[in-house]
């Protein structure tokens, strides 16, 4: 594995032991129609740590994510078999209301998709629909405090009323995770955020992750090794639809038990 | 290497000339179109009248001025020839033949003139009326040389002048070209469309709202969607056919009304609509559903805050192309019997109605040579009203479209 992964994991100061279940997944398949995308995955993710999932392109990672706030309800011919409980509760139960569900399971994509509204609109859009703010100030407050967490209120304050497609690459990706965290989710599911930005913008992310863990569980998906050993305590290798690996993220970089996994990091393939 | 570069070159230059000509060339013809369309239809916009002096006394109406101020006035006024009676006059006025200088209908305006004030009944009188159609048209650079040596005598008078033809903007159809009005045409084009778009457009949008977000993709949406292609590319006549068979033989509903025509245009309008809002639709980027479904919208709150707001300029655009071909259709509209000659304006949606392109086949269709400059004319209201129809499309697609 490289130096730089190294350096990462040994200046983290972070414990790595397992926290509280927050997620779990049991023998979780997803079928496209005929083909199996995942097959037989079990996951636990903890409030504390920050989960990566890594591997190479195609091998299911970002399909398995979708899973976690049923956002693969919405491709058509998707199924998925298994059981994932989001504090006890299984997600795919009939009872389980989705919409309440990804409210409480937010989520980052790839692309920064900010809305073609106001940088005021879309951190406010989230809480409106679900009713979270009772008046006018209310409202200013979350959009406030979500737009501090994220690093962004400094950069912003002077121009809410601006298109939020006006920002920049890494400033759309931060006022996207301000938009997830404005409905005061338990997880947050970062799906490759940083594959659009430049090094500079994705330090920034890296940086707003480790400041938001422990507030909430967060899982993120990279195709950067370092990234994952940089701000994960916790790995998960995926290869072929089929989790190889999962272990503490130093564990996972340092001394791989499968050899699939050490090929990996060690950039023989990917 | 050279010599190919010089090749690439030299084609490029011929391609942008073929395309610059074919631009050229279809400005010429609209310009051509419009240009004629000013030439001739602007005299229908103007009428010429005559000054006919009368004298009221000597006449043979015989009406008591204060009968006109009474409760029976009305009745009063339609007992009496005034037909006659201006025939008389301008036989007094102009010489033997005098009569046939007026309009058909220069006794309106005297009717009306006395009806305004009965005072003039007790002495004499110069009211302007239309002259008739020979006049108008001499009046106008391109009459028979007859009605040529009329004018030339009434202009010797003084008693001749061309204005604004008000009657025109205001009247309806009549038999006598410088009697009619597009204004009831203009007003059934209205009602007609109204009844179209408040059909088409929410019927429209929502098919194209289910099929694109809701239904699922498989052999009968697939069905669905060739339908719908095929229905918009069908002859307008077989629509108007359809209209016939249910609207008015099934339904029953009154023949040549705005609302049957409204329904039969909304029939023929819906699928250009559906097929435009879909394709408005699927153009707003899938991540924007996603960011709403990621932080817990509902499909139906991602639809109307989202999707919908983004989709809408093209919707409209697409609204307004069908609303427009709406507005020019004439075939489906005959075979509902909105082709009769109606000679006022309607009063609700359920009266007789004809519209805009419907007034111009039918006086194009008329003998007499006054109606030529009508025809003319009534084509450049349609034009006019199709105009202003793009205008708001495009102000409101300008006003509703995103920057990103």
């Amino acid at each position: 594995m490289s130096t730089q992964a190294l350096e990462a994991i040994a200046n983290k100061q972070e414990a790595t032991s397992d926290g509280t279940l927050k997620m779990s997944a049991h023998d979780v398949s997803v079928f496209y129609g005929p083909k199996q995308a995942i097959n037989k995955v079990s996951i636990d993710v903890t409030q504390e740590n920050v989960t990566a999932f890594i591997g190479p392109s195609g091998c299911g990672k970002s399909t398995f994510l979708r899973t976690l706030n049923r956002m693969n309800d919405t491709v058509a011919g998707a199924r998925v078999e298994g059981l994932i409980k989001l504090d006890g509760e299984d997600i795919y139960s009939p009872s389980m209301d989705v919409v309440q569900l990804r409210a409480r399971v937010g989520m980052v994509f790839q692309k920064p998709n900010p809305f073609p509204k106001s940088i005021y609109e879309n951190i406010a859009y989230g809480p409106r629909i679900h009713g979270l703010a009772a008046s006018r100030t209310d409202m200013d407050q979350i959009v406030e405090k979500s737009l501090k967490r994220a690093g962004l209120w400094d950069e912003v304050k002077d121009r809410l009323t601006e298109s939020g497609t006006a920002l920049s690459g890494g400033q759309q990706q931060r006022l996207c995770i301000a938009r997830a965290i404005a409905v005061d989710p338990e997880v947050i599911l970062m799906d490759e955020p940083c594959s659009a930005l430049d090094p500079i913008a994705t330090a920034k992310i890296e940086e707003l992750i480790h400041e938001l863990r422990g507030r909430f569980a967060i899982v993120i998906v990279t195709h950067n090794m370092q990234q994952a050993a940089r701000v994960s305590q916790r790995t998960a290798f995926f290869h072929l639809g089929t989790l190889v690996e999962y272990g503490d993220t130093s564990e996972i970089f340092t001394n791989p038990r499968e050899v699939r996994t050490k090929d990996y990091i060690t950039g023989r393939y990917g | 290497m050279q010599k190919r570069i010089a090749k690439r070159y030299a084609s490029e230059r011929r391609f942008r000339l073929v395309g610059l000509s074919a631009v050229l060339l279809s400005a010429a013809f609209l310009a051509f179109l419009l240009i004629s369309m000013l030439f001739r239809g602007l005299p229908g916009f103007t009428q010429t009248e005559i000054r006919l002096p009368i004298n009221f006394q000597s006449s043979s109406l015989m009406l008591d001025p204060a009968a006109l101020k009474g409760p029976d006035a009305e009745t009063t006024l339609a007992g009496a020839d005034f037909e006659s009676a201006t025939a008389a006059a301008a036989d007094a006025a102009f010489g033997e033949g005098g009569a046939r200088l007026l309009s058909d209908g220069a006794w309106l305006k005297i009717r009306d003139a006395v009806k305004d004030t009965p005072e003039i009944l007790k002495g004499k009188a110069e009211i302007w009326v239309p002259a008739a159609v020979n006049i108008d048209i001499a009046a106008k650079g391109d009459g028979p040389p007859e009605a040529e040596q009329a004018l030339a005598k009434l202009k010797a008078s003084n008693s001749v002048k061309t204005g604004l033809n008000l009657g025109f903007l205001t009247g309806a159809d009549a038999t006598d070209p410088t009697l009619v009005g597009i204004w009831g045409a203009l007003k059934g084009s209205l009602m007609t469309m109204f009844v179209t778009l408040i059909l088409a457009f929410p019927v429209g949008v929502f098919s194209a709202v289910y099929l694109e977000e809701y239904a699922s993709k498989n052999r009968w949406t697939d069905l669905i969607e060739v339908s719908i292609n095929n229905l918009a590319a069908v002859p307008s006549i077989i629509f108007g056919l359809l209209g016939l068979a249910v609207f008015l033989n099934f339904m029953h509903l009154p023949r040549s009304a705005p609302i049957v025509g409204g329904l039969t245009l909304a029939l023929m309008t819906m699928p250009v609509i559906v097929i435009a809002g879909r394709n408005a639709i699927k153009s707003v980027p899938p991540s924007i559903r996603d960011a709403a479904l990621g932080i817990g919208a509902s499909r139906v709150q991602v639809v109307f805050h989202h999707v919908l707001p983004l989709a809408l300029p093209g919707i409209l655009t697409g609204t307004i192309i069908g609303m427009a071909r709406a507005l020019g259709e004439t075939a489906p509209l005959l075979m509902i019997g909105m082709r009769a000659f109606i000679s006022s304006s309607p009063t609700d949606f359920t009266a007789p109605a004809t519209v805009l392109p419907v007034q111009v086949f039918l006086w194009s269709d008329e003998v007499s040579r006054g109606f030529v400059e009508k025809t003319s004319a009534a084509i450049i209201v349609l034009l006019v009203f199709l105009l202003a129809m793009n205008g708001v499309a495009i102000y409101l697609r300008n006003k509703f479209e995103t920057r990103w």
